[in-house]
């Protein structure tokens, strides 16, 4: 006989108020949900950038950098160490993750290899466990030497993994503080693999400011220019060793990049600021950034431009000279200002580079996808008018092809879409545009549990069974049929789910939920409308 | 008895199985089409997977394709294809990969925009900006292609767990087709072929698997319940049987695909088009390919009933 157990229908009763309850908050604009107390549910769908609009971008931590930066200093210190032993040698360079170099001198081998050893630094925290795994571990760099007096200094698998971490720790928390200086609201920046960053930037304004901040290194230092040899001697390959010729970010009438000779060594660095603002110049009413060292930095800005006053010094940043001003007096109090023909933007922007940090390395921008806000609403705008017709044309469809037994299967249609967006909202899994598809297209899935069920108690009562028997057999055979049929559909969107990216993935998670929704509300609540129905009837026939 | 929309009549006796090596034929074709053309003419990859910049403005007039292919070719970024997209006023900019490594995106997309408002004047909006880079776009590629073959192995073990192995390879046969030919189907038309296109693809396969589980359950059942059947005619008993809801779940798909289809926006109609094609290209395969398959696969229907009843789920045979 046809019999629903009490407490089942209590269960089928309290999930779909559930459901009702978390959908609900969805039904109001965010502004009138926020007001209510803390107990009433008030979460609302989570909305993937394509619909609210923003900025995706995927970083990477150029690892290559690093390496190049060690092997660099590497070359410095290699030279100033053998230079003060007297250690004679040539050929010194860097290539792929090595320094090489040939001594002139073979019995002064052992002793090279002894001081070059010197030079290793041990390394910490995990890159060490992960080399002592790969068999190596301890100093960053393996000196080896070969009996025709080549030395060479490998920077180990272990150091570059550690300086890698490292990196991309010290990354994300600049890039969280500069998209902070920026007043994004509630930007999602995460790791990715190893030399990753996710940054999600929901309802941007001005995306191309976000990536200017972000392609940056903001690594600035203040360099003497060296005035002993000019710029024409230096491009004609006159360059001291101890200099480097640099582009400034000014142009000559040419429209070319003036240069500048500056020293290598470094006066003060960028880590020495504890602060930098935009303001304006007093005299000039340009932009300017006005920047504030700390009292170590203070102290040697303050030396240096006491000993080197009449001359010129370098403002480098990221390897270009914003601007070379002459000291005209010793600056002691630790404070000062740049001006590099800035605009209002551009001071700020500096400003907020220098307040948040240098990178480790360069990050780049390997993948993008902004969407405009006016976007957005359009796509939400469609989505919902394509998911109303979807629905309508459904429940007609039915009523036309099963009657009034299609109220069951049409009621647990609206009743999976109220599980569905409660579910999303628990979940709080992000609606993509894709998944908007998703439920569109889950509505028509959705009723193949009761296209099955009201097809095989057709072919029962066509068998001779009785109404009530052929109820029950309909829904007991259906029923294997209905979880093999979804469970292989349910198979595929998990795979979409943990291959796909971005939107697509919103797709696997409305079309799985929304085939979970749908199994649940075929099975039992469709089965049991009717079933109430027909016992409180009770037809002698039925006309499905 | 009320009035009822019937597709199909009450009791059908369609030989589907007789026109199975006609249908087997065509569908080879078909799929050898499918793959040739994908391998002359190619597809049109979008930017997830053949890398570079596409930017999606809107204009303040209806755009003059001409004058802004002219205003963007001078700047030398290397192929620039210009498409109208939806509407007059959209229009959607492609900038190859070569054009486009990740030091000079920003740089570009600067010039675009001034090249734009120079030629179109100002007021262009953009609606969406997509950059890939080559690294990226191979993974994707990678990812993608992994999907869908982990999608048919999985798919096809479960077949295979749940009913016999000649169950299995049929469907995943029939799954073959439908990816193969979809994916010809985006050859054929040129319509840019991307990452939702995959997902066009995967939820086709997941719709097809569905509709080929139906026939093959009832299959399975009607090989306990006739057990001197040939098989060819309990497949189209079964296939007969079931027809009433293959069309029904069918339309009914189709219904909501228009829907998407008319209202879903430019955004989503590529997704659209695919699963159209996919829902009906899915439910021919299950019909003329996955089940004819069987006949092939010299499945027996005597001396199964022990072998089935150990299956997971498997209801008793009907007196």
């Amino acid at each position: 006989m046809i019999y629903f157990a009490q407490w089942k229908v209590w269960l089928i009763a309290a999930v779909i108020v559930l459901g009702v309850v978390f959908a609900l908050p969805n039904a109001f604009p965010a502004k009138s949900v926020e007001g209510l107390p803390n107990w009433v549910p008030s979460r609302q769908l989570n909305l993937g950038l394509d619909l609210q609009g923003g900025s995706h971008l995927l970083l990477e931590v150029e690892t290559e950098a690093l390496v190049r930066e060690r092997l660099e200093n590497l070359v410095d210190a290699v030279r100033q160490t053998l230079r003060r032993d007297q250690i004679g040698y040539t050929g010194l360079g860097a290539a792929g993750r090595q320094v090489t170099l040939k001594l002139r001198d073979l019995p002064q081998l052992d002793k090279a290899r002894d001081l070059l050893r010197g030079l290793a630094t041990p390394i910490a925290g995990v890159g060490a466990q992960l080399g002592a795994i790969l068999g190596g571990g301890g100093p960053d760099i393996e000196v080896e030497t070969a009996p025709d007096g080549t030395i060479t200094l490998k920077l180990t698998e272990a150091a570059v993994l550690e300086a890698r971490r490292k990196a991309i720790q010290q990354s994300i928390e600049i890039v969280r503080r500069r998209i902070d200086e920026t007043g994004v609201r509630e930007p999602t920046i995460q790791q990715q693999g190893a030399e990753r960053i996710l940054v999600q930037l929901p309802g941007l304004d001005d995306p191309d400011r976000v990536k200017r901040l972000l392609g940056r290194t903001a690594k600035m230092v203040f360099r003497l220019v060296d005035a002993t040899v000019s710029v024409e001697e230096a491009r004609a390959g006159r360059l001291p060793p101890g200099s480097d010729l640099l582009d400034s970010t000014e142009n000559d009438s040419a429209g070319r990049p003036l240069q500048y000779v500056v020293r290598k060594q470094v006066m003060v660095s960028g880590e020495s600021l504890v602060d930098a603002q935009p303001s304006f110049d007093q005299r000039t009413n340009e932009p300017v950034v006005s920047f504030r060292f700390d009292s170590v930095g203070a102290k040697r800005f303050g030396e240096v431009t006491q000993q080197n006053v009449g001359r010129p010094f370098a403002i480098v940043l990221d390897g270009k000279v914003i601007s070379a001003p002459v000291i005209r007096e010793p600056i002691l109090g630790g404070s000062g200002q740049i001006s590099g023909r800035f605009t209002v933007q551009g001071a700020n922007d500096l400003a907020v580079l220098l307040r948040a940090g240098a990178l480790p390395a360069p990050l780049k921008i390997i993948e993008e996808r902004t969407v405009g806000p006016e976007l957005g609403s359009d796509s939400i705008r469609a989505g919902t008018i394509a998911a109303f017709v979807a629905v309508i044309a459904v429940i007609a469809f039915m009523f036309l092809s099963y009657g009034p037994f299609a109220a069951t299967a049409n009621i647990a249609l609206a009743v999976n879409m109220v599980l569905l967006a409660a579910a999303m909202t628990l979940l709080q899994a992000t609606l993509t545009l894709p998944g908007i598809a998703g439920i569109v297209l889950t509505v028509g899935m959705a009723v193949d549990a009761n296209v099955l069920i009201f097809e095989r108690i057709r072919e029962e009562v066509r068998a001779g069974k009785t109404p009530f028997n052929a109820v029950e057999a309909g829904y007991k055979r259906a029923f294997v049929t209905i979880l093999d049929s979804n469970l292989t559909t349910v198979i595929a969107a998990i795979l979409l789910y943990q291959f796909g990216s971005g939107p697509v993935r919103g797709f696997a998670v409305t079309l799985t939920i929304g085939i979970i929704a749908s199994m649940f509300t075929a099975i039992t609540l469709s089965r049991l409308m009717l079933v109430s129905w027909m016992r409180w009837a009770r037809p002698t026939t039925i006309a499905i | 008895m009320a009035f009822r929309l019937r597709l199909v009549p009450t009791k059908t006796k369609i030989r589907f199985t007789r026109f199975r090596t006609l249908a087997v034929s065509i569908s080879s074709m078909l799929n050898a089409a499918a793959i040739v053309l994908v391998f002359t003419v190619g597809l049109n990859f979008g930017v997830d997977f053949a890398g570079g910049l596409m930017i999606d403005v809107k204009t303040p007039k209806p755009a003059d394709l001409g004058v802004m292919r002219t205003a963007l070719g001078e700047l030398n970024l290397g192929e620039v294809a210009l498409q109208e997209f939806g509407a007059s006023d959209n229009v959607l900019i492609r900038i190859e990969a070569s054009a486009t490594d990740e030091a000079a995106r920003e740089k570009i997309l600067i010039q675009v925009r001034d090249a734009l408002n120079k030629a179109v004047g100002p007021g262009v909006v953009e609606r969406r900006v997509e950059f890939v880079g080559p690294k990226v776009s191979g993974e994707l590629i990678e990812g993608s292609a992994i999907a869908l073959i982990l999608a048919m192995i999985a798919i096809a073990v479960y077949v295979w767990f749940r009913f016999e192995w000649q169950f299995g390879i049929g469907g995943v046969i029939a799954l073959l087709h439908d990816a193969i030919t979809t994916i010809g189907l985006f050859a054929v038309t040129g319509m840019e072929f991307n990452l939702t296109t995959v997902a066009a693809v995967l939820t086709i396969i997941g719709f097809s698997i569905n509709d080929t589980v139906v026939i093959y359950d009832r299959i399975r059942e009607n090989m306990r319940k006739y057990k001197v059947m040939p098989i060819d005619e309990l497949i189209d008993l079964s296939i007969n049987e079931t027809l009433s809801r293959t069309v029904m779940t069918v339309s009914t798909v189709v219904l909501t695909l228009l829907a998407l289809l008319v209202f879903g926006g430019e955004v989503i109609r590529g997704f659209a088009i695919a699963m159209l094609w996919g829902a009906f290209v899915g439910t021919y395969s299950s019909i003329y390919v996955a089940a004819p398959i069987l006949v092939y696969g010299g499945l027996k229907v005597r001396g199964r009933e022990g072998a089935d009843g150990d299956q997971a789920g498997a209801k008793p045979a009907t007196p």
